[in-house]
This record gives C-alpha cells, sequence and structure tokens, in this order.
C-alpha cells in the first residue's frame, strides 16, 4: 500500500467560521509540540481525512504528484508511517534523533470562511549521538474548519536545502 | 620526474583484506582513504550518469569522482564528455548547477569561458597574454568516458581495460534491469540524496546483504499488503549470490523477477490492480498493461558494480566516498522513458516508500552503518567478517561462477577481492 497515484482532491470547509490567524497559529503549535514530544497517534488527529502532507526534494511550486518527494503522504500513508515509527522496530526512531524546533515567521496566504492557508518558517534542531543537526525549511499549512474543530489538510515543508543530501531522519518534521 | 604525489608502485594495503575477513582499518584509517582515491577512483571506470540525465545537446550535470568535482556534458554533436570542473587558469569550478542546460560555461573569476566539449572559447583581455599564448591548449581536461547500455562512466586510466571487458558478466544484469523500461527506455525521474557518518565500502557491501533485510527492513515488511510482503520475503525464495568478476556481484532476491519479459500471463499483483485499470481506461490493450505493470514494480536483483553504482531492484544506487568516515549516497529513481505517465507516478510512490531520507527503509540503513563505523572504533584486533554462505541452489548461478545462498557475503567478498587487486596497485 502506498500513497494513491492520483491527484489529490482537498477537505471542503464543513463550518463556515472565520479562521483567525491565531487560531491557526494555535494549531501549529500545538502540532509542533506533537511532533517534538513523539505524540504521533494524537498528531494523526489533527488531520482531515483528505489531508496530505508533503516534503519535496526540488524547492519551487512543482505538482508533487508528478515529481519525486522526500515523503508524500495521504491518510493511510501517515497512519502506515506512525505505526513504523511507534513499533519499536524501526532502527532510526527507536529512540529518534531529540528534537526541538519553533515555527513563525506567519504570512496568511489566503483566507476564506472556514479555510485559512499559512505561511511559516521553521527551524529544528536534532540531537544524537553527541551531534546537533539544524534543519531549516518553509513551511505552508491549509487548515479547514470542521465540526470537531480546526484541522490540518495540507501541510508542504520545504527544506532549505531539499535538494542536496541530508541524512537518515527518524522522526517527522 | 614523477611527483611525490603519486602512489608507490606497490603497497601493503591489500593486506587489509584476507580472505573472508577485513581489518578494522578498512572503515576508519583516513591514509587507506587517500590511497583508496588514488588506487581505485582514479583506476578504474567510475559511473556518472545516467544517459537519460542528458537529453538532448547541450545538456550538463555536476558530479564528482573519488573527490574531484567533474562536469558530464552532452555537447552539441551529442557526444558526452566529462571534464574536471576545475578552470585551467587559477583553478575556480566553472559550474555549480546540479544539472541543466547551456551551450558555454563561464568561468565567474576572470570570464575564460568554455564550450561544452571542454575547448577554451575565450579569453577576456587576451592582450595581457604574450604572444604565443595559444587557448587551444587550455581545454578543461578531460576523462576517457564510455556507456553500456545508458549506464555512462569515466576513467582517469588511460590503460585502463575497455568499460566491455571491465564490466564483463554484469552486461547481461544490465540489459535485464533495463527491461523495467517496458519496452520504452528507462528515464531518470528525480533522486534522493543522503550523507551517513560511515566509510564507503559499508554501503558497498550492503548492496548485496538480504541477511539484513528482514531486521532492518521488519517495519517497511509490516507496512505492506500480504502478497506483496510475500513478494519482499528476500531470503526464502530460493536466491542467490553471484560473483560476476572485476569485483562485481549480483543478489537475486525474487528469482520470479529476474526476467521481467517473463511470465507475462501470471496474475496481476493487487497492489497494482488501481494502476491496470487505470491504464485500461486509459485505452491502453491487456498485453501493454501487463507489460507495464511487471515493469513498474522493478526487478527481483541487486547488481553491484565496483566500486560506485549499482542497478538496485527499481532504482540506481550511486554512492560517493566524501571522506574515511562519511558517503555520500544517491538513490536515483527511474521509470519509463515515454511511456503511461500514471506507471511512472507509481513508480515515484513506490520509491519513496521505501527509499530516500524519509523512506521506511533508508532511515535505517542509515542508522545502521553509523552504528558500524561507531563499532569499528573498539577493537584492533578483531576482524569484520565477510565469510557468510552455503551452497546456491542448484540451476542458478552460471557454471564457473563463484556464488552462495541468496544470504551468504559472496557479494562482499567478490567487491573485497577486486579491493584487492586495486590497492596492491
Ligand atoms: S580562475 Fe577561471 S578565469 Fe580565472
Ligand atoms: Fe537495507
Amino acid at each position: 500500500m502506498t500513497t494513491s497515484i492520483f491527484a489529490p482532491t482537498t477537505a471542503t470547509p464543513r463550518v463556515a467560521q472565520v479562521i483567525t490567524l491565531a487560531e491557526a497559529q494555535a494549531l501549529i503549535w500545538q502540532e509542533a509540540e506533537l511532533l517534538d514530544t513523539l505524540g504521533y497517534k494524537a498528531w494523526l488527529d489533527l488531520w482531515t481525512a483528505e489531508g496530505y502532507y508533503v516534503i519535496p526534494t526540488e524547492r519551487g511550486d512543482g505538482d508533487p504528484v508528478v515529481q519525486l518527494n522526500l515523503l508524500y503522504d495521504d491518510d493511510a500513508m501517515r497512519r502506515m508511517r506512525v505505526k513504523r515509527l511507534t513499533s519499536g522496530f524501526a532502527m532510526a526512531s527507536s529512540p529518534p534523533a531529540r528534537t526541538v524546533r519553533t515555527v513563525s515567521r506567519f504570512v496568511v496566504a489566503a483566507s476564506e470562511p472556514g479555510l485559512i492557508a499559512v505561511r511559516g518558517a521553521q527551524i529544528l534542531v536534532e540531537y544524537k549521538y553527541d551531534r546537533t543537526r539544524i534543519i531549516a525549511a518553509d513551511v505552508t499549512y491549509r487548515i479547514v474548519a470542521t465540526d470537531d474543530g480546526l484541522k490540518l489538510d495540507q501541510k508542504v515543508v520545504t527544506l532549505i536545502n531539499a535538494d542536496d543530501p541530508l541524512h537518515g531522519i527518524g522522526y517527522l518534521l | 620526474m614523477a611527483t611525490t604525489a603519486e602512489p608507490a608502485a606497490t603497497s601493503s594495503a591489500g593486506e587489509l583484506f584476507q580472505g573472508d575477513r577485513g581489518d578494522s582499518r578498512l572503515y576508519r584509517d583516513p591514509a587507506l582513504f587517500a590511497e583508496e582515491m588514488d588506487r581505485i577512483f582514479k583506476k578504474t571506470w567510475v559511473w556518472v550518469a545516467h544517459a537519460s540525465e542528458l537529453a538532448g545537446p547541450n545538456t550538463f550535470k555536476t558530479t564528482q569522482i573519488g573527490a574531484q568535482p567533474v562536469l558530464v556534458t552532452r555537447d552539441k554533436a551529442g557526444k558526452v564528455n566529462v571534464l574536471l570542473n576545475r578552470c585551467r587558469h587559477r583553478a575556480a569550478t566553472v559550474c555549480e548547477k546540479k544539472r541543466g542546460r547551456q551551450s558555454v560555461f563561464v568561468c565567474p573569476y576572470h570570464g575564460w569561458s568554455y564550450d561544452p566539449d571542454g575547448t577554451l572559447r575565450k579569453v577576456p583581455h587576451s592582450w595581457g597574454y604574450e604572444e604565443g599564448f595559444d587557448p587551444a591548449q587550455f581545454p578543461l581536461q578531460s576523462l576517457r568516458v564510455d556507456e553500456y547500455n545508458g549506464m555512462i562512466f569515466a576513467t582517469f586510466n588511460p590503460d585502463a581495460p575497455d568499460l566491455a571487458e571491465h564490466l564483463g558478466a554484469a552486461r547481461k544484469w544490465i540489459d535485464l534491469f533495463m527491461k523495467q523500461g517496458a519496452g520504452f527506455g528507462v528515464k531518470v525521474l528525480g533522486e534522493h540524496s543522503f550523507r551517513f557518518p560511515g566509510n564507503w565500502k559499508i554501503q558497498l557491501e550492503n548492496t548485496t546483504d538480504a541477511y539484513h533485510f528482514p531486521i532492518v527492513h521488519k517495519t517497511f515488511l509490516d507496512s505492506l499488503d500480504e502478497e506483496t510482503e510475500n513478494v519482499f520475503d528476500v531470503l526464502g525464495q530460493g536466491g542467490w549470490v553471484e560473483d560476476l568478476g572485476n569485483g562485481h556481484s549480483v543478489m537475486v532476491m525474487i528469482p520470479a523477477l529476474v526476467d521481467l519479459e517473463h511470465d507475462l500471463d501470471a496474475p496481476i499483483p493487487e497492489r497494482f490492480a488501481e494502476l491496470a485499470q487505470a491504464l485500461r481506461d486509459e485505452g491502453h490493450d491487456e498485453a501493454t498493461v501487463r507489460k507495464v505493470v511487471r515493469a513498474v514494480g522493478g526487478t527481483g536483483f541487486n547488481l553491484n558494480m565496483f566500486p560506485n553504482i549499482a542497478c538496485s531492484m527499481a532504482f540506481f544506487r550511486e554512492l560517493r566516498p566524501i571522506s574515511v568516515s562519511e558517503t555520500e549516497v544517491h538513490h536515483i529513481a527511474i521509470g519509463l522513458d515515454g511511456g503511461p505517465e500514471l506507471a511512472n507516478r507509481m513508480r515515484l510512490r513506490l520509491h519513496e516508500h521505501f527509499q530516500g531520507p524519509l523512506g521506511f527503509g533508508t532511515p535505517d540503513d542509515a542508522e545502521g552503518w553509523e552504528r558500524v563505523q561507531r563499532g569499528v572504533q573498539a577493537g584492533d584486533d578483531m576482524p569484520i567478517m565477510v565469510n557468510r554462505g552455503v551452497a546456491a541452489p542448484q540451476g542458478t548461478a552460471e557454471p564457473g561462477h563463484d556464488a552462495g545462498d541468496v544470504s551468504s557475503e559472496t557479494g562482499m567478498r567478490a567487491a573485497y577481492r577486486m579491493w584487492k587487486r586495486m590497492m596492491q596497485g
């Protein structure tokens, strides 16, 4: 089972509430903290069923469905990934490098009833085997209002060095 | 007079590998690494590109051979050139882009400009050179280049045997591997790259290491449907590892997927059912659908070619040594050159599933290799053991080739025998 070969659809907002940047930030920071604390199961619940999580191998506006990505997860793939990361059998993730990340420099890219798109910057420091590494990325979020609160519908993490050699990453960005 | 930088005619370094045991210094001695760059990476054929990466006149990519940055170009006549990425004036690199299309390379420092075949085209303010200074004498330094079935190699060594001879028995396996073009040809679709803090030979060994697969890649296997999990039962299908000579070897994990044009009437696996239906819906006939679907899954073997390239099931795995304890690996995704676009999408999704810095497989490999480099700092007298293996199943390997069962370390011994031969110079 891999991510579907068909182009993704996005979730339609089911609640016409205006989402403020402060509300979006709260969700983004909740997500950041869950990822740093390995709260992967709770993290799954932050997503819509249609949601896509993408880490491309190139910077720019290419279409991830026809390009190679570092990570391109629909709902099924996200669940399998979390299963892998929490299984205890993935050598790179048992335990993963520790991470501390901040997300900031927020700009509202689009806003309409029930939906907000936000651009931000993420600086992450990882630590393992006496070594720290910094991973910087531009991140875009598409957040929709649902009956169950705000949910992530799309997250694209474009690494500053997306097209250069990285290293094995045993956690989520 | 020879410069002092030239390696001595013979060396004792080869002694570090004996039979089926390696010395710890193989992974950790910086002086040995420098010697390997001279005796191996400057002496044999090193893979630099797939032909599809140079699609048409005036295309290029940059890469390295050993520690040396090179520019791989296709000139306007269509010929492939491998040139040192070093200006003949005072050494600046003439190109720092990864790939692209251009008809001239202008050194950014003083503006010497070069044609894609390396010819020095123009020197700015040439009045400042004395009469008799002839730009024709200063092209970018070019290496010997040859190609086999789309695989482009280069060497510094004018005396190296022809590429065909160097590849030898590996050629048959390259041809089998390229069948995953499904008759359209093979095209590079993109690549993942990463570095790990460990010696390059740790990666070289891993390409023919089926032994680690069910352990290290348990979480990948657990993410597959049952049918596919059975396909990836790499130790349980009567596979084998075969020494192909000159350090090359092949590890066959899924014997049913050696020749992708055989057995096209076999039922289409469940994981390809959606793709098969989508191809039918696009109007492809059943024979094409079956051929394409079979090709999309890739082959059932890893062909490891000494010293830096593997045709690994469904992708190219290139290694670039950086230092004694750092190695760069490229997982180059390939697809059909002109075939149905949906087939290539499926290949991209399959590649992403296992490969790359965030795949379900690679991070665990990289962690394992780092653990080897950390562990080998302990214990000076303990050998690295590559003695594993029982006989290959009857009727598998070509008669006369050294071979072992699929989990054997036959391929590693083959690579180290070539290493030893080259290090003894
Ligand atoms: S170093 Fe290239 S022109 Fe001077
Ligand atoms: Fe592996």
